[in-house]
Formats: C-alpha cells, sequence, structure tokens
C-alpha cells in the first residue's frame, strides 16, 4: 500500500496522528504525476513548488495542533477554476497565458481549509464535451482498459482529467464542474464517486463560464465520505455570487448514518428505453435489489418529459453558452489574431476563429441562432417552458420518494477512436444526467458494477434540492452494500 | 429547419467567427441535424405553461448599492494581448 492509494478520510486520520507529514504526502503525489502524466495527460498545469510551500505551510499548522477540515490534502482542480496567478486556460486555445489575478471562491475555500493544489486538470474546451476529446491540450487516457485490450479509452466529460487523475492515484481528490453530466459521466466512466450538488448550493464566482444557468462545481472522490467532506469544505452562500443560495450547509459527513430504513427511493421508468444496455440494465436492478434489502421501499415513478431533457438542453445551454463566450474577443485577456490592415471586426472575427475549437464555435454559432431575432420564441421560448415541465416532473415525483436510483451513462468508457459524425451521437451519453441539470437537483454517481470487459458502470441518486444529507446518506448505504472493489490495472 | 451556408454566413458574422465556404457547408449540415433533432419540442404542448426561469426557489439576496472593490486597474490589464497606460489598446475604430 502507499500513500497515495488512501482515500481523503484515511488522509485527514493519518495527518492527524502524524504518520506522515503533508509535505511527504504532496511529494509522493507530485512524483507520481510527473512519471504518469506525460502518457495520461490529466494535468495542463502542474504547480509542484506552490504544492510544496503549502504542504510546509499545513505541517506547520499540523504540528501546533491547527488547521483547517482539510488540512494538508493534495488537491487537484479542473482547469476551469480561475487560480490567481496559476495559468488557467478552460482547455481552449483563446486562453492563452492566462494568469487570473483573481481566485474563484470554491478553490479560496479549499485553501482556506488546508487544501494543497497539486495543478490544473485537463477538460473538454470550455466543459463543452463528454469525452475529453475537444480539449486544446488533447485527450485524456483513462486509468482503465479493456480486458485484454491495450487500446486507450476516454475518461468521460468533460471533467475528464479530474475523474482520470483520481482513479489513477494522482490525487485523492478532484474539483470538477457539471453542466449537463460532467462530473457524474466521467465518474462513472472512471470508477470512482463525483457529485453535483443543487444549484446554488457552491458559488461560481471564478469558475469560467459555460452556462450561468446550469454550471456547478462539485467533487470527484474515491468514496461518498470524501464526497460529503469535500461537500462541507466547498458549499456556502458567497457575496460575489447572487445565485449562491443563502442558506445553511449543515454538517454533510455528520449525515452518513447508513440507516435507509423507511426511505422511499422512486425507478424512474423512463431511464429503460428500448435498447439500453443489458448489463447497466443488470446493474441498476442489482441497485434496486440492494437498496431494498437496506430497507428502503422501492416506488415505481415515472417523469413523462425525460425524452425531451437532451434537446431542450442543447437549446437552452448553446444560448448560454453564446452570450457567455461573448467575452473572448482578443482585447482583454488570451490569444488576439490581429490580420493585417484589419479593424476591430476582423481582429474580433479572427482571434474567436483561431481561438475557438469545432465544438464551441458549433455550440456558439447555434445558440446566436435560437437567440436571434424570429427564432427565439421558437426555440428558446419553447426550451424554457419544455425545461418547466421537466423540473415538474421531479417536483411531482419528489411529493412520493426521497430520492431517485437511475444508471448514470448508457455505456461504459469508450474508446479513442469513437467518432460519431453526427454530434448527437455524442450528446446522448449526457441523456441520464441531463434531466437533473435541468431541474437544478443534486445528483451523486458511484460505481455498480464492473461490465464483462472489465470496465467500471455508475448507478446515480438523484435527491431534493438542498438535501445533499438525504442523497448522501442514501449513496452511502447503497455504497456500503454494492462494496466496489475494483481498481484500474 | 434547414440551414444553408448563406445563413451559415450570417450566423457566424453575428457570433463573430470567421469561416471559411468549406467550413460554412460542413457547419450548415451539422446545425441542420442539431436543430431538425431539437424540433422534436415541438411534440411538447406548452400552452399555458410558463418559462423556467430560476431553477431554485431561493430569494436572491440584496446588497447595499456601494462601491465594494476598486483601484485595481494593474490587474484589470495584466492579461491584455496589448495595453497602454492602463488602458486595453484596440485597433482604431474611429476615422
Amino acid at each position: 500500500m502507499t500513500l497515495r492509494t488512501l482515500t481523503l478520510s484515511a488522509m485527514r486520520d493519518g495527518l492527524l496522528k502524524k504518520e506522515f507529514s503533508a509535505t511527504e504526502l504532496a511529494g509522493a503525489h507530485l512524483d507520481a504525476i510527473e512519471k504518469i502524466n506525460p502518457d495520461m495527460n490529466a494535468f495542463i498545469t502542474i504547480t509542484r513548488d506552490k504544492a510544496m510551500d503549502m504542504a510546509k505551510n499545513s505541517d506547520a499548522k499540523l504540528a501546533k495542533g491547527q488547521g483547517g477540515l482539510i488540512e494538508g490534502i493534495p488537491v487537484g482542480v479542473k482547469d476551469l477554476f480561475c487560480t490567481k496567478d496559476v495559468l488557467t486556460t478552460a482547455a481552449s486555445h483563446i486562453l492563452d497565458g492566462f494568469k487570473p489575478q483573481y481566485e474563484s471562491t470554491v478553490t479560496t475555500n479549499i485553501w482556506n481549509q488546508g487544501g494543497v493544489m497539486l495543478g490544473k486538470l485537463n477538460l473538454d474546451e470550455f466543459a463543452m464535451g463528454s469525452s475529453n476529446m475537444t480539449s486544446h491540450y488533447g485527450p485524456v487516457k483513462n486509468p482503465w482498459k479493456k480486458k485484454g485490450s491495450d487500446a486507450p479509452l476516454v475518461p468521460g466529460g468533460s471533467s475528464g482529467g479530474s475523474a482520470a487523475a483520481v482513479a489513477a492515484d494522482l490525487c485523492p481528490i478532484a474539483l470538477g464542474t457539471d453542466t449537463g453530466g460532467s462530473i457524474r459521466q466521467p465518474a462513472s466512466f472512471c470508477g470512482i464517486v463525483g457529485i453535483k450538488p443543487t444549484y446554488g448550493r457552491c458559488s461560481r464566482y471564478g469558475i469560467v463560464a459555460f452556462a450561468s444557468s446550469l454550471d456547478q462545481a462539485g467533487p470527484i472522490t474515491r468514496n461518498v465520505r470524501d464526497s460529503a467532506i469535500m461537500l462541507n469544505v466547498m458549499c456556502g452562500h458567497d457575496a460575489k455570487d447572487s445565485t449562491s443560495a443563502p442558506i445553511a450547509v449543515p454538517d454533510f459527513e455528520a449525515a452518513l448514518t447508513g440507516n435507509i430504513k423507511g426511505k422511499k427511493i422512486g425507478i424512474p421508468k423512463e431511464y429503460r428505453p428500448d435498447g439500453i444496455d443489458p448489463e447497466i440494465n443488470a446493474m441498476w436492478d442489482n441497485g434496486i435489489k440492494l437498496l431494498k434489502e437496506a430497507g428502503a421501499e422501492i416506488i415505481d415513478i415515472s417523469l413523462p418529459h425525460t425524452k425531451y431533457a437532451l434537446a431542450t438542453y442543447y437549446i437552452v445551454a448553446p444560448a448560454e453558452c453564446s452570450s457567455n463566450l461573448a467575452r473572448y474577443d482578443g482585447v482583454r485577456f488570451g490569444l488576439r489574431v490581429m490580420p493585417e490592415k484589419g479593424n476591430l471586426n476582423d481582429m474580433y472575427e479572427a482571434t474567436r476563429a483561431a481561438g475557438f475549437g469545432h465544438e464551441v464555435k458549433r455550440r456558439i454559432m447555434i445558440g446566436t441562432y435560437v437567440l436571434s431575432a424570429g427564432y427565439y420564441d421558437a426555440y428558446y421560448k419553447k426550451a424554457q417552458r419544455v425545461r418547466w415541465l421537466i423540473a415538474n416532473d421531479f417536483n411531482e415525483a419528489f411529493k412520493k420518494v426521497d430520492a431517485i436510483l437511475t444508471p448514470t451513462a448508457p455505456s461504459a468508457a469508450f474508446g479513442f477512436d469513437y467518432k460519431p459524425s453526427d454530434p448527437v451521437e455524442m450528446y446522448l451519453n449526457d441523456v441520464f444526467t441531463v434531466p437533473t441539470s435541468l431541474a437544478g437537483l443534486p445528483g451523486i454517481s458511484l460505481p455498480g458494477a464492473l461490465n464483462k470487459d472489465g470496465l467500471p458502470l455508475g448507478l446515480q441518486l438523484i435527491g431534493k434540492a438542498f438535501d445533499e444529507e438525504g442523497l448522501l446518506n442514501v449513496a452511502y448505504a447503497l455504497e456500503q452494500a454494492i462494496g466496489f472493489k475494483g481498481k484500474p490495472v | 429547419m434547414a440551414l444553408d451556408s448563406q445563413a451559415v454566413a450570417k450566423i457566424a458574422r453575428l457570433a463573430r467567427i470567421k469561416v471559411s465556404e468549406e467550413e460554412k457547408a460542413h457547419y450548415a449540415h451539422e446545425i441542420s441535424g442539431i436543430l431538425q433533432w431539437v424540433e422534436q419540442l415541438g411534440e411538447v404542448n406548452t400552452d399555458g405553461v410558463p418559462m423556467l426561469t430560476s431553477v431554485s426557489e431561493v430569494k436572491l439576496p440584496w446588497r447595499e448599492d456601494i462601491v465594494t472593490d476598486g483601484n485595481q486597474q494593474e490587474a484589470v490589464v495584466k492579461n491584455a494581448p496589448a495595453s497602454d497606460y492602463g488602458c486595453f489598446v484596440v485597433p482604431k475604430v474611429i476615422e
């Protein structure tokens, strides 16, 4: 056993008992990152000096019996969070050389509680993707491989670097963001745990914006307890983000009793579409059985507008993205391309043509179209009405149940060579995660089983708004019952 | 709705993204496919359904209308591709 395979809570206990130091912990991770990352490509930037300084600081505090909730724990940060004076790229060419002059609120909370920054993690460009293949910095290799095959698999996306790094023991915890499934789907593909809290739980201040009504930060961890600890650190109202909820943050770790007797768990029939992978169905059925054995009451429910969620998402998210990404104009930060004898408009057009990748450009153009005069009512307003119906489906269901169990994704991790000619095919990866995002609800993915190829499949639990305590406790009970022990070889 | 290259040119212009002729045809094909796919929302009866404007039912907090930050000129222009005298520099826009 090495230091790197410990969970966050075991690291916390070991540090408090002085079994090892924060400096040793940071060093062990940095050495592994420097060895493994050139092939895996999970990190865009490695911050060794910063990490060692922070770790020394933590050791000094721990020696005096002081320190925060995660004092001395190494953390990987998705490269979508602004970190002061540290390159922040959003995996886009257009942010070349950008070193923010401020720190995001979520990372500020983490450093205040003693987290040690190892570096910035790879992602799909501007978090737009489900495979990490749209990154300007290249794809990330999932540490998992199919049995008997050496072909590289994607880690999912958009928080692909975060999920791969945690699965490969390059960091015990990583920060992700989730707009339509970008924490939960990669957690599923990499056999670990990821939670998207309720919209408004975490401040969005300093997170590079994609779709502001959907974006939410969350942790990617080895187990449910570590996610609870991280939410204690990350959540809370922030005056710098008016959409962050001004409500008290409970002790999420204390909510993990493992007792779910009498809890009502909803099983939505719409999540069993024709042609669903039978192994995923079987994993889901096993999850249902285990919750029942743990004393939960299983209730069949219907979320009738589920099938319209993806189409709704692919109007709302591009609309918001076209507006948010208007700021990349070659004037205030990042790349500038100046055509010879060009005027200001030529500069905008050339900069954005060179700086954005294909997927991002397409989404900006779709967003521009659905918001343009003459089409706004037919597309954008229509989508926002259907979105209300989708949210209402959940409101109705949560009158009858405490949490909902579904699969996280319709497949296991796929290969680098999977390049569908129709973009919609790639979008289908998020079919089970997007409805939760549209409704702003919390969702957690945990490993459910290995498939016949030896690859992890995830189960998703969806909770009531601001009931992460209840959600985490059901996830904790299910995690204990499943007893997933899989590790990439 | 199927888009042609001319429609793509117009959208690209609105979005300030330069696209080549070849790209226009490619985007026209891709965007048309996505638009046709999202048009399935037409099946949903949304008569009398409100637009979802906020997912949380939390009342947004107010704050005093006072200055909370400032004197950050150096930090503001620090990442600019071109700046002078604490200002952003852009190509001449007024003749």
